[in-house]
This record gives C-alpha cells, structure tokens and sequence, in this order.
C-alpha cells in the first residue's frame, strides 16, 4: 500500500507526518530544527528521499538543510545567495528606491527532470537555481533584471518570490509569483521572464493595466494541463486558460475572495481548493468558521467544505505554502493553520479531520505520495 | 586553544556542544577568531557575520572577560584572557523577540 510523508514547516521547527494510505494514523517526527523558523520543506518528484528545508532567523540569517534519507539525518549545505551582478534598487513601501538585500528563502522547487537541480525563490525577490543539491547557488537573474524589476514593491511580508511552478510538459517553461509584483513566465529556462499579470485588477494600484504590482498570494496548476493557471490574489480568485497571458475572475459565490492558498485536485483539473479569508485587515475565517471552498468547475461555483473543521470560535490563518494534495486514488486534501493545525482530508474535502492539533504557526505543508 | 561559546541555536546547527576549542595563530583578534570558527565549521558562515562584508550580524553581541566588546575594533587583539584560554569568547544573542 502506498504511504504519504507530509512535510511541514513552522514558526519554531520542520515536522515530517506518515501515514499509510488510509491516512487515519500517523507517526509524527519533530521538531527538526527546533527554534527555527522553517518557511517551507520540499521533496524531490525524482528522488522522494532527498528533502530540502529552508531555515532562518533574524538572528543568525539563513541557513538551507538537505536530507537524502528522507528526512531522517540532515545536514547543511550552502547558504551562500548573491545577486548577479550590482542588484541595483526596488521600490520601498514609501515609493523612494531600495536597494536589494537579500534576507531569506521562502520556497524551494526541485526539479521535475534532473534529481540534483532545485530552484529557491527567494526575499528580497529573486530566484536562485542549483544543480548539485544545494551544494551552490546561482541567481537566475533574468528575471530580476527583465526591466520591471525597479518598480517591485514588498508586501506586507516581505518582498518574497514564492511560488515557482515548473511545466511538467516542458522544463523550460516556469512561472513564478512574487509579493507584491505579480506572476512572471519564462518560456527558456529563465534567460528571459515577462510579466503575465494582464487581466488582475488591484483597488490598490490606480492603474487598472499595471504591469507589475499585484500582490500575487498564490498560483496553481494541475500537472495535465499546465496552461490553465488559477492564482489566489490579495484579493480576488482569477484564472488563466493561455499559461498566463489573459487572467478573468472565478471568485464567484466565494463568502470573501481574499486568502492565501489554492490547489488542484491531483486527479480533476477542474477541482480547486482555496481557503477564503476575511479580509486583509482581519486574516482569520469569516464568522469564526474554518471553511475549505472547493469549486468542480474550475471556478464561480463553490461549495463549502466543513465536515470535521472547527465552525465556532475559530480565527486562525492559512498561509500561501500551506495546503497540498496527495496522488492517491482517493485524493488527498491537507493544510496547516497558523494555530499549529494540520487537517487532512482523505476524500477529496468531502471530511477532515486533524493529524496534529498543537504545533506550532504553520507556515507550509507538502506531501509525498510514496509507493 | 581559544575557547567559544556558542547561542544554542547556533551549536545545533553546527552540531557542537556548549563550547568549542579553537586553535587560531596570532595575532588573535575577532577576526581571525572567526575565520577559524567558520573553516572549523562552515556551516556557521553568515550566521554571525555577513559572508560579504564580515560586519557582525545586528542581533548578535560579543563579550569576553564580563565584557561588551563588539564595538572593538575586528583588527584589536582579543583579551589576554580569552587567547590564553581562561576566558571564553562569546557569541550572544539578542535577548528579544520570541
């Protein structure tokens, strides 16, 4: 029977959760890294052992861990990020030029065809690229010196690359987002990046066809069709058909269409999950319900998934990196809450139920689908 | 051998105890104190001085002999104490946040 390893990232330490696939027990190890914030774990699709972790405080800075045994030993590798070149300036949150500064990663993508080469996207917004397991880092700096680069702004959290999608189809192709200027596609391997971000309309940027500044939270596809993009804006639900080109809204019956997280049913390309949030000012469920919405049409038609989540007195948040889904036949749902909370959903969200109650903030969750 | 202690954080990650021994030829000042604490174990590069500039980390201190001596010259020799090894060199933590 196959088993599912879900990787979590917290406030204070790594977890790593296994379950067979019935995912109703679970063995809980942790923490790994214990008083570290740990943003986001990762594992490689062609070697499942080889982890990487992404470890940071204010005090000490970054740090990256690698396992090969899956999350059993670990060991440092490089924590050496340089821009290319001089990085120049971005603009503060006041609008004066900044100048770049490197400060910590925040989400890591291995490679879907080479098991030494792993992409992290990095604060303040840039995305590194290694091809011998983290052992060196290089600046992928098309992207950062494409032209809009000037103009990237921070958002609330930082000025953070972090969502890297690579085509399944074709590894040339990847998208990335970055907060708060807007999602990014490079067509060959990141020698050359445009903004894809024509359709998203930010009440915060006057301009309604700005090129760059849209506080991007989250983007998704589903591996068959990896030109159909849904994306968890600031605010608003959108969706792409043409890999980025054209955005329009799917927000449709949502109670709030501002959160962070979205996925994609590992076997419906058209079944999306997203977490709605309250407000931007209030980044807890409305009305103290913790409610997945879970649309079967690719959008504007949702449905709220509550059985087995709290729907009283709850007002925790779900952060961007912290659902998944699991490639089981019966697909599974997982997310992690900033109350130190990780559901799984064994039935594609029809019910939940907790794996742990009481770690701490939750800041990402992956899972692996082991044979 | 030059004694140092390290933030707990930071003996975890370089998986030591609550002192290292360090040997560091003269002139034994913080920089070349660093400098053999990180070939000793590089895993603790940018973790208390930046890797480019080697400025001191904002929210790390330094003290020896019941001293505040972060604000000393890198270049100055460190305490006779601390290279005769009576005295350990200590890495500190700011005491704040979470």
């Amino acid at each position: 029977m196959s088993t599912v390893r879900v990787l979590v990232g917290t406030r204070k330490g790594a977890f790593i959760l296994t379950s067979d696939g019935k995912r109703e027990k679970w063995d809980v190890s942790g923490p790994h890294f214990a008083g570290w914030e740990v943003y986001h774990v990762k594992g490689s699709p062609l070697n499942p052992d080889r982890l990487y972790a992404t470890q940071y405080l204010s005090w000490f800075g970054q740090t990256i861990q690698r396992s090969d045994d899956g999350g059993k030993t670990w060991a440092p590798v490089s924590n050496k990020f340089e821009y290319d070149g001089v990085p120049g300036t971005h603009m503060w949150y006041d609008g004066t030029p900044h100048p770049w500064e490197f400060k910590r990663v925040w989400h890591f993508e291995p490679s879907l065809t080479d098991a030494e080469t792993v992409y992290a996207g990095a604060e303040d917004a840039a995305l590194f690229k290694s091809t011998d397991g983290g052992q060196n880092w290089a600046e992928v700096s098309g992207l950062r010196k494409h032209g809009t680069g000037a103009r990237w702004q921070p958002g609330a959290g930082g000025m953070c690359l972090h969502t890297i999608l690579i085509d399944p189809t074709n590894p040339n192709r990847i998208f990335i987002a970055i907060s708060a200027a807007g999602a990014f596609r490079t067509d060959d391997g990141g020698e050359t990046w445009k903004p894809i971000n024509k359709g998203l309309v930010s009440q915060y940027i006057p301009d309604p066809n700005a090129e760059v500044g849209h506080c991007v939270h989250r983007i998704a596809l589903h591996p068959s069709r990896p030109n159909v993009l849904f994306m968890q804006k600031h605010w608003d639900v959108m969706r792409s058909d043409d890999a980025g080109e054209n955005w329009h809204e799917v927000s449709g019956n949502l109670p709030t269409d501002f959160g962070f997280p979205i996925d994609v049913h590992a076997h419906e390309p058209e079944t999306v999950y997203v977490v709605p949030i309250k407000s931007d000012g209030e980044h807890f469920p409305p009305d103290g319900k913790l409610r997945v919405y879970r649309s079967k049409t690719g959008g504007n038609d949702w449905e709220a998934l509550t059985k087995g989540l709290p729907q009283q007195d709850c007002y925790v948040n779900v952060l961007r990196d912290a659902m998944a889904v699991d490639k089981l036949d019966s697909c599974g749902i997982y997310f992690g809450t900033t109350g130190g909370q990780v559901y799984v959903s064994p039935d594609s969200g029809d019910s939940w139920m907790p794996i742990v109650r009481d770690l701490p903030a939750v800041a990402s969750v992956e899972v692996q689908t082991l044979p | 051998m030059i004694r140092v202690c390290l933030p707990m954080h930071l003996r975890s990650l370089a998986q030591v105890g609550t002192e290292v021994q360090l040997e560091v030829p003269p002139p034994v000042t913080q920089i070349t104190l660093l400098d053999a604490l990180e070939a000793a174990y590089p895993m603790l590069c940018g973790t208390i001085r930046d890797r480019q500039t080697k400025k001191r980390r904002a929210f790390l201190r330094f003290f020896a002999c019941q001293e505040d001596i972060s604000f000393e010259s890198p270049d100055a020799p460190l305490p006779d104490a601390v290279i005769a090894g009576d005295e350990p060199f200590l890495v500190v933590g700011a005491i704040a946040g979470g």
